[in-house]
């Protein structure tokens, strides 16, 4: 469980998150989404306690991350950027990090195996690829078999194959009970990964809701497609009724201003014949292109 | 067992990290040879002129400085080293680990100090032994070899041995409030090498005023045979230097505990 609230912080002028609040809850994944500079890696620099909030506060399983006493079998945490020495081996880089809270030498194989770095463990980090350098990252936030899991774009570097993978293991963590936070800018992968979605942008709260409910609500807005053979006559027919209209290349008719219901009737008084009435279907993407968009003019009007 | 985070687990956990590198097994070998093997090689070079000197010469030839003549090179390469055994966490981004590892901070920079002052002081303390041991026998050409039981010399081994780890303490805490590597070795080098070169520029009045007080002289009277003139008591200028390095380690203490990482 993690609980972030009225969480601010200022690097000098710049206000690089805005009194944020959420909560993630065990049990399912939660995506935090949001564009580049939006805060994402600031908030959980100051969820994991490496930076210092400006104002409010986030508890991890209702303490400050600095007062944890165990901190690797409550929280583990992969950053974006690499927090691996170049010269060490994975093993050794592990081993350290097991160390310091009792971790025996047998777990450091557990997780070197459960990432599949067995043939390179025992060399330097500085020659890994950057999936590598991902898999190393994510057997060390694994070390202390922690309840909460947190792992800032988890799929950066990682080919497909590798994407599968940590999803997979992702939602077995989820499965176990375990809280499970991840940032990423893949917003097909949050799509097909996380159950709950909190986006910021310009540092401050944009949605904390279902995946499902988050497509929703940006496809209220989205446009209507229709197609008949008499498209002139449906299209007067629609501008008359106050929608807008474009028509594409293959000649259907994109409406905006009415919903689906709206249409087909309009269509039937007209009596005109149809053949073709769908829902566009907005992708997670965009989604939140067109939620953020409304926010960044929001915020300038 | 309990999964606390114990300063014991942390030192265990430095120790890991400081052997696993190739750098810290490079620097301390050359930190060893240099301490090691100067020293019989000055023997062996001032006996070869031994002949060719006068006599004022013969009469302040000290064999017991002489051979333990390799700590210069040696101090250089522990305060590189000081400065790496936390800067390099700095630099690659491992400090990030480290500290989400050990929130609490402080026992991560304890057990630097901890381990690295522990492994300089019994590797420079063998190393010098052996220095010693093997210029004294090389001294015996000409008779001028001592003992560890001649005056001050056991006071100077130890010194000299003391001296260099805690330039390794404040080296590390160098590192910590610079961070940077470079930046740090420069502080380093200008705090012990170049400061001393500045102050014999000024006039001499102002340098026997300045000069105890400087951290290279007052930390190195305690390996000196015999205090210079305008400066502190051996034990006097190296509680001086220890105090300095406190100082140091205090403000490194501070900023890492304060400073975002």
């Amino acid at each position: 469980m993690i609980e972030v609230s009225g969480i601010s912080k200022r690097y000098g002028e710049r206000l690089a998150v805005d009194d944020l609040s959420f909560t993630v809850r065990p049990g399912v994944i939660t995506g935090f989404l949001g564009p580049n500079g939006a805060g994402k890696s600031t908030t959980m620099r100051l969820i994991l306690g490496l930076d210092a909030p400006s104002s409010g506060s986030a508890l991890i399983n209702g303490k400050p991350y600095r007062e944890l006493r165990s901190p690797l079998h409550e929280v583990g945490a992969m950053l974006e950027a690499r927090a691996i020495h170049t010269g060490r081996s994975g093993y050794n880089h592990l081993l350290a990090l097991a160390q310091t809270q009792g971790i025996p030498r047998k777990r450091v194989d557990e997780v070197i195996d459960m990432v599949g770095l067995q043939s390179v463990a025992r060399k330097r980090v500085g020659g890994f690829s950057l999936g590598m350098g991902q898999r190393l990252g994510v057997a060390a936030a694994l070390l202390g078999d922690p309840k909460t899991v947190i792992l800032d774009e988890p799929a950066n570097g990682l080919d497909p194959e590798g994407i599968r993978w940590i999803r997979n293991l992702l939602k077995g963590l989820a499965a176990d009970g375990k809280t499970v936070f991840l940032s990423s800018h893949l917003m097909s992968e949050m799509e097909q990964t996380a159950e709950q979605l909190i986006v910021i942008g310009k540092g401050r709260l944009i949605a904390d809701t279902s995946v499902a409910a988050f497509v929703a609500q940006a496809s209220s807005g989205a446009p209507v497609r229709v197609r008949s053979p008499d498209g002139a006559a449906l299209s007067a027919a629609l501008i008359g009724a106050g929608a807008r209209v474009r028509t594409e290349e293959d000649g259907a008719i994109g409406v905006q201003g009415l919903t689906i219901e709206q249409v087909g009737e309009l269509a039937a008084a007209e009596r005109l014949v149809l053949h073709e009435l769908t829902p566009v279907q907005l992708s997670l993407e965009d989604a939140f292109m067109s939620i953020t968009k409304d926010s960044v003019e929001y915020q300038q009007a | 067992m309990s999964t606390e985070v114990t300063l014991a687990r942390v030192t265990r956990s430095e120790w890991t990290k400081l052997w696993s590198l190739r750098s810290t097994r490079w620097s301390l070998l050359v930190a060893c040879l240099a301490m090691a093997g100067l020293g019989p090689l000055i023997a062996v070079v001032s006996m070869a002129h031994w002949n060719q000197l006068g006599v004022g010469q013969r009469l302040t030839f000290n064999p017991l400085e002489r051979s333990l003549g390799g700590y210069r090179l040696a101090q250089l390469a522990i305060g590189v080293l000081g400065v790496m055994v936390i800067s390099g966490e700095y630099s690659t981004g491992m400090i990030r680990s480290s500290l989400m590892a050990v929130p609490k901070r402080l026992p991560v920079l304890w057990a630097k100090l901890l381990v690295f002052s522990g492994v300089a002081f019994v590797l420079m303390l063998i190393t010098s032994l052996i220095s010693f041991f093997a210029a004294q026998a090389i001294f015996t050409q000409h008779h001028v070899n001592q003992t560890l039981s001649s005056p001050h010399a056991l006071r100077v081994v130890v010194g000299t041995v003391l001296f260099m780890s805690l330039t390794g303490v404040l080296c590390t805490a160098l590192g910590t409030i610079i961070r940077s590597t470079a930046g740090s070795i420069s502080a380093y080098v200008a705090l012990m090498f170049v400061l001393p070169g500045l102050s014999d520029i000024l006039p001499s009045s102002l340098s026997n005023a300045i000069n105890p007080y400087l951290p290279s002289v007052a930390g190195t009277e305690v390996a000196s045979t015999y205090a210079q003139p305008y400066t502190f008591s051996a034990w006097g200028g190296f509680a001086l230097f220890c105090g300095y390095t406190v100082l140091a380690v205090a403000v490194a203490a501070y900023l890492l505990r304060r400073r975002d990482a």
